[in-house]
């Protein structure tokens, strides 16, 4: 394969130094190239999201209710099961959960909330719901930006029919951008993005059949948000 | 896919005579305008922000070879794999190996544009290995043995009493009294079926929207979550993506992913967009123990630097079919290959040769909005106007369309030949048409008559010689 390699490489450049009447192969874009690798700089980033932090959770919440999420804000992260237990209630589900490790006992203290049956782990399909936790929300469209990693499996995000997730008020952010610069201070020798990072914007949907709406195709057909408000340190 | 191109003719009058599918046609194109105008106009920046994705996708074809090697070097750290193909054929093969060798009976697959275009399924399939559909809509159209119709809605075409019967010939384990007269329960079943494949899968193959040259990413957007379990679930993840799917940056694929939703959909973001990166790692509960990406060319470096270098820009919204009159009217089947609309008119005629798609370019008004609403500004009118041109200079329109053409070129560019022909013209036709004020035949316009009358011209002159007048009032 590597001859296949050889020649697209090789039909690429051909094809760029014939078109580069203007030196577009030549050595001071590719030092452009690699200059924005090495220094990623955001584009055009739209106002909406520019808020002051009571604005931007307002704003988070509005644009996740319009991407049909549900919202409910706590003001501690001891208050998390009593929200839960009430979420399932009031739909009338199983009080049953399956909870990513990084929030089980005791960072969250689920057993205060005795008709709460709570398990820790991954999803394997079996379970009616699952709580994570968010890295960020976006304000600009109400998106939870969630990581993957043994604290916060991915299959929680997408088997179970209801999903709670889990956020500090103080992680929204107005936009996508700011996300992403706080993801890579936090990774090592330049190595910060995990297996999946999972963007999300309401529950799962579909129109297929006959332009009609439905929620819940594959992944969830319900999105629980909890904002914790207090200050809390993220996992 | 095998292509029914050339029958664009006869697809086209089986379409137009289709009343279900003008039907559902009516459906998608309502919908979709609608929604993107009103999520343009929730956002100010919109246009500002095309002109930076045009701009991206400018960057990053004038150094694609740079961004190839990073990118693949990102993957490789990651500890993924890279398959370089040059053809549809060499991915077949790549895909079909790596299944092989995680011994794999069942695929899921999340919806693919090139997975359609190199055939995959059918690949598969003769290798007894099980692919199976998992959005809802190419789930569907796989159990009719039928191609997509459109890019993001491909069983846009099917009514839900059509969905309805072959759920009934498909599934015959299930109980035969059972109601399928909603589109829930037919979304709950096809929901039940698909679990138990996306459990028992051995591969997950998708395509990606976007692949991330900074960090080795693939970038997957969808709404219903099928491609997030594809990959969460099997072991080997199989990434299928053509060249120009390029991006510098994160920040850069974000900027793509503000245009991308609105453009298609209407939506301000899709609900889900993933990022993999690699396999999973050390201490993952979750996850796949490969990750391959298959970077196929299949002429794409052959448009480079040419005529159709923009077309490269696409990134396959299908807001150009929402809004043409021509696939309004006709659907996506009637193209005959994997893509449709304007810009399938474009790219095809690139992928499969002028030769078998040469009527596609023709089938189009060029009004124009379709450049008007893409949201990398790909100039499709110009050109389906490159390809007529082809056409016409290697000779493969009809000796009377060259002949017509070749006439009006030599009495368009002489305005004192244009205006003797016309005052000619004009005055014959309206001391013709004088009795019934209009044609109900001409000759050489047979076409156009067939359907409509000719209203015939007033007496006084072509419109040049009463402007020449002073018939033109004042201002006017």
């Amino acid at each position: 394969m590597s001859d296949a390699r050889n020649d697209i490489l090789g039909a690429v450049k051909a094809a760029l130094k014939q078109a580069g009447g203007a030196g577009k192969a030549d050595t001071t874009t590719v030092v452009s190239a690699s200059q924005r690798l090495g220094d990623p700089r955001a584009n055009l980033i739209p106002a909406r999201g520019r808020l002051g932090a009571k604005a931007r959770v307002d704003l988070f919440i509005r644009e996740a209710e319009q991407a049909s999420a549900t919202v409910a804000r706590v003001s501690s992260l001891s208050g998390v099961p009593r929200e839960v237990a009430r979420f399932l209630a009031k739909n009338n589900l199983p009080m049953t959960l399956k909870v990513a490790p990084g929030i089980a006992e005791p960072a969250i203290p689920w057993t205060r909330e005795t008709l709460l049956s709570v398990d820790e782990g991954r999803a394997d399909g079996s379970e009616s719901a699952s709580v994570s936790r968010a890295f960020a929300g976006i304000a600009e469209t109400g998106t939870l930006v969630m990581l993957s990693g043994s604290d916060n499996p991915t299959t929680l995000n997408f088997l179970p029919p209801t999903h709670v997730v889990v956020i500090s008020a103080s992680e929204i952010t107005g936009d996508y951008e700011e996300s992403w610069s706080q993801l890579r201070e936090k990774g090592q020798e330049g190595r910060f993005m995990p297996r999946a990072v999972n963007w999300i914007t309401g529950p799962s949907r579909t129109a297929d059949i006959e332009q009609t709406l439905l929620m819940g195709a594959h992944g969830p057909q319900r999105l629980h948000i909890v904002i914790v408000d207090e200050e809390t340190p993220a996992p | 896919m095998e292509s029914t191109t050339a029958a664009f003719r006869e697809n086209t009058s089986k379409a137009l005579s289709d009343a279900k599918l003008r039907d559902a046609l009516s459906n998608l194109t309502d919908g979709f305008p609608a929604r993107r105008r009103e999520a343009i106009a929730r956002l100010p920046e919109f246009d500002a922000l095309r002109d930076a994705a045009r701009d991206i996708k400018d960057h990053v074809l004038a150094n694609l070879d740079f961004y190839l090697e990073a990118f693949e070097a990102r993957v490789v750290e990651a500890g993924g794999t890279v398959h370089w193909c040059r053809t549809a054929a060499e991915a077949r093969t790549a895909i079909l190996r790596t299944c092989k060798t995680a011994g794999a009976k069942t695929v899921t697959k999340g919806k693919s544009m090139i997975g359609e275009e190199i055939a995959i399924n059918e690949h598969l399939e003769e290798h007894g290995i099980e692919p199976v559909e998992t959005d809802l809509g190419e789930y569907i159209i796989q159990l009719r043995h039928e191609p997509p119709s459109h890019i993001i809605a491909p069983a846009i075409h099917l009514s839900k009493e059509q969905v309805a019967d072959t759920f009934r010939d498909k599934h015959r384990h299930l109980s035969p009294g059972r109601s399928l007269d909603e589109p829930r329960a037919l979304l709950d079943e096809a929901r039940g079926e698909l679990r138990r494949k996306f459990i028992g899968a051995d591969v997950g193959l998708t395509g990606a929207n976007m692949l991330i040259a900074e960090t080795g990413s693939i970038v997957l957007v969808t709404n219903e979550g099928n491609a997030d379990l594809t990959y969460s679930l099997p072991r080997v993840h199989i990434v299928i993506a053509s060249l120009e799917k390029i991006v510098p940056t994160l920040e850069d694929a974000t900027t793509i992913l503000r245009v991308l939703a609105r453009s298609a959909t209407g939506q301000e973001m899709s609900v889900y967009t993933t990022f993999c990166t690699g396999p999973k790692r050390q201490d993952d509960l979750d996850g796949p123990d490969e990750f391959h990406v298959v970077l196929l060319d299949n002429g794409r470096t052959g448009m480079l630097g040419g005529e159709f270098h923009e077309m490269l820009r696409c990134i396959r919204c299908g807001a150009c079919l929402n809004h043409c009159p021509v696939y309004k009217a006709i659907g996506g089947h009637a193209y005959g290959w994997v893509y449709s609309g304007p810009m399938g008119a474009v790219l095809i005629p690139g992928l499969i040769g002028l030769e078998e798609a040469g009527h596609l370019p023709n089938a189009s008004t060029l009004c124009g909005k379709c450049e008007d609403v893409c949201p990398v500004r790909i100039p499709l009118p110009r050109m389906l106007r490159t390809w007529r041109r082809r056409q016409f200079e290697r000779r493969q329109t009809s000796y009377p369309s060259r002949a017509g053409l070749r006439a009006w070129s030599l009495i368009a560019r002489r305005p004192w030949l244009y205006r003797l022909g016309a005052d000619i013209a004009v005055a014959a036709l309206a001391a013709l048409g004088r009795a019934r004020g209009r044609f109900r035949w001409l000759p050489l316009a047979g076409g156009w008559t067939q359907l409509r009358d000719l209203p015939a011209p007033e007496e006084g002159g072509t419109f040049i010689s009463r402007y020449h007048l002073g018939e033109h009032g004042d201002g006017a």
